[in-house]
């Protein structure tokens, strides 16, 4: 049994019909942003899955993987907070606002904070330099900017976040 | 520029609506082509408008357009909406706020070539707009602009949304081919080139998002319309991605052959704090460092003028860098970019610029020594020529130009070097 295909069928039907139908392959990044969806990472079943979906193998799908940065292969935390620091936001104090996010959040670039709800990451370019300092912030199978940032903007956002875990949690319960 | 032809949104209020959009004669021209013109008269009307691609290699798009051989079937476009250069954010502001009017564009280069399918590939950073864009696709389907039989005719489109996953490599034509087909996103050895081979191995056009957005306005209004804005062997305007040191960063459409002058000074509203500034890079982060001394502020910024002073126009994303820049540590910036971009297919790249990151490392700790810029020149040299995309070519055009223009800069960093690089 494909278990993505069974969790969410009209999705994978919807991506398929995108291509030619002996061009499968094509359909593997949007299958993988599919399979991050819930978890938030692609797991061993995913690459499984979606190798049977695309007609590959189970090495080419995780080479997708391990290629672009948008795909994870592990849990590192349910809201990724990437921080463009490239030249024009660095010409606009973007490595000053990281180095203040991460000492507000108490975790280094690269960790996770210990409820395992934020990953403070250092990105390229994300096509928002006028608008630097600028994160975004990939989790929940979305990706969302925020642009002209404070660090006490940053925070709000980050706060606003951790609120909307706490309140789908409750509801989960 | 008062009235815009592509950022229309900024004078027209919800022009990312339908009926707001068709009200100011949107789709018309796309169904004047596909109903009263032959694709050649299309694809001869672009090249008379002497339209060039804004993706960065400025590639005449009708000639582009007339080399799909007409014996392999079926034909695709792609609309090169992976836009990643540091700097550059023109294609996001038309696809959030007018983007019938790119995607009229993506439509009518679709008739032009008989394509029945075309694709948008997005850079997975700008999720929102996949999804918006998903949605004024199905609203063009409900409104008969997409579908079987368009205005009566035989002729049929379908338009779909692809995302990337983080790869500035996938703005490579080639390299967003392999994507698109579910590969790594490694760029292809040419020939063959896309417009024999191209997706799935057939006739493709692969447009850059501005490029087709200025279609529509070219095929209702006509070539020698267009031929009014710009110079003469760059007509038409172009939007100027600004950002840096300037107090106004933004995007601003202006025709090709505005000065770096009237950009910065004038839109742009000059350099913050009233410093200095010190140089300009004119295609993000692939460009090779400007002078700004009066001469270049008074460059017409076009694809022919650039040439002129040693740089290249490219998208035309200007960073501004005033007095305050260090331009050692410019290069270290760019090259850790290019480093954490770079594909890995060719060796020289992957390499180069690996190297080239730790000694610009070395140089900005102040743990170098002078022989240490000169490894770096060396490094950038062998780069040169030897790799099968512009990226490891544009990686060292930061590294080089600062050694050989601002080397002062890179003096003041290894002027004193730790004992620990002696040892």
């Amino acid at each position: 049994m494909n278990a993505l295909r069974a969790q969410y069928p009209e999705e994978v039907e919807r991506i398929l019909a995108k291509y030619p139908a002996e061009r499968k392959r094509s359909a593997v990044m949007p299958l993988l942003y599919l399979a991050q969806r819930a978890e938030g990472y692609i797991r061993a079943q995913d690459l499984r899955d979606i190798a049977e979906i695309c007609e590959i193998s189970i090495t080419d799908v995780a080479s997708i993987v391990g290629f672009y940065t948008l795909y994870y292969d592990q849990p590192l935390g349910r809201y990724h907070i990437q921080v463009c620091t490239d030249l024009p936001c660095a010409l606009r104090g973007a490595e000053d606002f990281l180095r203040q996010l991460s000492e507000k959040l108490g975790i280094g670039v690269g960790e996770t904070t210990p409820d395992g709800l934020f990953h403070l990451e250092e990105v390229k370019c994300i096509g928002a330099c006028h608008r630097a300092p600028v994160f975004q912030v990939q989790g929940d199978g979305e990706i969302v900017f925020h642009e002209n940032q404070t660090v006490e903007t940053a925070l709000a956002v980050i706060e606003a976040l951790r609120e909307q875990a706490r309140a789908a949690k409750g509801e989960q319960a | 520029m008062s009235q815009h032809i592509l950022l229309r949104h900024r004078d027209i209020p919800h022009l990312d609506r339908l009926e707001v959009y068709q009200q100011h004669g949107g789709f018309e021209a796309f169904r004047k082509a596909v109903t009263s013109l032959q694709p050649t008269e299309v694809i001869q009307v672009v090249k008379d408008s002497g339209l060039r691609g804004r993706g960065g290699a400025g590639f005449p798009t009708g000639l582009k357009w007339s080399f799909c051989p007409n014996t392999i079937w079926p034909h695709y476009v792609v609309a090169n909406a992976d836009e990643s250069e540091p700097g550059t954010f023109k294609d996001r502001e038309i696809m959030e706020s007018n983007p019938f009017q790119f995607l009229e564009g993506l439509m009518i280069a679709a008739f032009a070539i008989q394509a029945n399918t075309a694709y948008i590939y997005l850079r997975g950073e700008y999720w929102h707009i996949g999804k918006l864009l998903d949605q004024k696709i199905a609203e063009l389907e409900a409104a008969g602009l997409l579908g079987e039989g368009l205005f009566g005719t035989n002729y049929s489109l379908r338009l779909y949304t692809h995302m990337g996953a983080g790869a500035y490599i996938c703005g490579e034509e080639t390299a967003l081919l392999e994507s698109l087909e579910g590969k790594l996103g490694q760029p292809r050895l040419r020939p063959p080139f896309p417009a024999v081979a191209g997706l799935y191995a057939r006739p493709t056009v692969i447009n850059n998002v501005e490029t087709l957005a200025n279609v529509p306005p070219i095929i209702q209004n006509g070539a020698a319309w267009y031929r009014d804005f710009g110079t003469d062997k760059s007509p038409g305007v172009k939007i100027f991605s600004l950002s840096g040191h300037v107090n106004r960063p933004g995007n601003y459409e202006l025709p090709l052959g505005t000065t770096f002058r009237e950009l910065i000074y004038n839109y742009g509203g000059g350099i913050p704090e009233g410093r200095n500034i010190k140089a300009i890079m004119s295609a993000g982060a692939s460009s090779t460092l400007i002078v700004a001394d009066e001469r270049a502020l008074d460059t017409p910024m076009d694809y022919e003028s650039l040439v002129g002073l040693g740089a290249s126009l490219g998208s035309a994303s200007v960073i501004v860098l005033d007095e305050t820049v260090n331009m050692a540590w410019l290069a270290q910036k760019t090259t850790h970019f290019f480093k954490h971009e770079s594909c890995g297919k060719c060796t020289p790249c992957r390499e180069g610029t690996y190297w080239m990151t730790h000694i610009l490392d070395r140089i900005v700790a102040g743990k170098a020594a002078e022989a240490d810029v000169e490894l770096l020149q060396a490094v950038a040299g062998q780069m040169q020529g030897k790799c099968l995309c512009a990226l490891g070519e544009f990686s060292i055009l930061p590294v080089l130009s600062s050694i050989q223009k601002f080397h002062s800069d890179y003096l003041e960093k290894v002027a004193t070097p730790s004992l620990e690089v002696q040892s």
